[in-house]
């Protein structure tokens, strides 16, 4: 190919756009082929994927997300979107009011104090500390709690990306283990743990599972902001 | 379709104008969610049911795709692979011991709570 085309493709947003939305329908489609086997999980597919591609041709993540950004912006809107589900599964909510209040406030505090006290006991200074606390929170709420803690909200946003995929990953195996068929409580507690990456798994599972996944992502990002204090 | 993104941009920027005045303390998309919630419940009884006709179908489309949108953060792990050479184990026991903890405790006190106050089950 001609170098000096390859530079100029390289370097356009359209390009990364484009190799972004490629790789995450074939990794879609692989996860598909294979829905027993939760280590296909098709945003970690696509992230190792694109990361090996940014690292084979040199390519600065700052140049990728220029172009991945048009999607990244997503984000925002999609999580406006989950006031849909919610409007039509009111139902459900209702009923299981009580359980997810109680399962809330007790994952919330498992999540960021396991989190402070396994960092403490593996010796990890106090930025890194406040930067791995919030991550089981969705990554936008997450970096701004960890700013707000004096932690490094780029390392955030990584641990955010690990804990949501380490979710995504273990739910099903770990549920089926544990005989656990209630697919409102399984997607809650993904939800909680795996904000947006366990909300994509569960909707990809089971509808009511995807409600109420993405209702425990939306009450864990104000919980967690509140009680993190008290533990940094 | 376009008016189905209008319409949650313009919730998203609703949120986005309230968080503003809530100092971040709630992010704006989340507050977003909760405008559309409660436009659908106040649509029961007035014509904006039609108008978010487009926003349904828009939002189970954007939905279904929602893993694909942490992709471009998820690739932001190429920047901290020195941390992830030197401290990557230790960093991935506290990130995945912390996660199934936090996934037992929360579907356990769900269920628990749930057969103590005698709900049913929509497994």
């Amino acid at each position: 190919m001609d170098e000096g085309l390859w530079v100029y493709l390289a370097a356009s947003p359209l390009s990364w756009l484009s190799v972004t939305l490629f790789v995450w329908i074939i990794a879609l489609k692989i996860a598909r082929a294979l829905p027993a086997n939760p280590l296909v999980n098709p945003v970690l597919l696509s992230v190792v994927t694109i990361a090996c591609l940014l690292s084979v041709f040199h390519i600065r993540y700052q140049t990728y997300f220029a172009g991945a950004q048009f999607i990244h912006f997503l984000l925002g809107p999609a999580t406006v979107a989950l006031g849909i589900p919610l409007y039509e599964k009111l139902h459900l909510v209702r009923a299981n009011l009580i359980p997810m209040v109680v399962a809330l406030f007790a994952g919330s505090l498992t999540a960021v104090t396991s989190t402070i006290y396994l960092g403490r006991f593996f010796g990890f200074d106090q930025t890194v500390i406040a930067s791995l606390a919030p991550k089981s929170v969705t990554a936008a709420v997450a970096m701004a709690i960890s700013s707000g803690l004096h932690g490094d909200p780029a390392l955030t946003a990584a641990v955010v990306i690990m804990a949501g995929i380490t979710g995504a990953v273990v739910v099903t195996p770990l549920m089926n283990a544990m005989k656990i068929r209630d697919y409102s409580a399984r997607g809650f507690a993904v939800g909680l743990a795996s904000h947006g990456i366990g909300t994509a798994r569960a909707y990809s599972v089971d509808p009511v599972a995807g409600l109420f996944s993405g209702l425990a992502m939306g009450l864990n990002a104000l919980v967690t902001s509140l009680i993190v204090h008290l533990f940094l | 379709m376009l008016v189905g993104i209008t319409f949650l941009l313009i919730f998203q920027l609703f949120g986005e104008v309230i968080a503003y005045y809530l100092h971040g303390l709630v992010p704006g998309p989340v507050i977003g969610m909760a405008l559309i919630f409660g436009a659908l419940t106040a649509s029961k009884r007035t014509p904006i049911g039609k108008l978010m006709q487009p926003t349904v179908s828009t939002s189970h489309a954007l939905l279904a795709n929602f893993g694909a949108l942490f992709v471009p953060a998820g690739v932001g792990i190429i920047q901290h692979l020195d941390l992830l050479a030197e401290r990557g184990l230790t960093l991935f026991v506290t990130i995945s011991v912390s996660t199934v903890a936090t996934l037992i405790v929360t579907v356990w006190c769900y269920l628990a709570i749930k057969r103590l106050i005698g709900g049913t089950s929509h497994g």
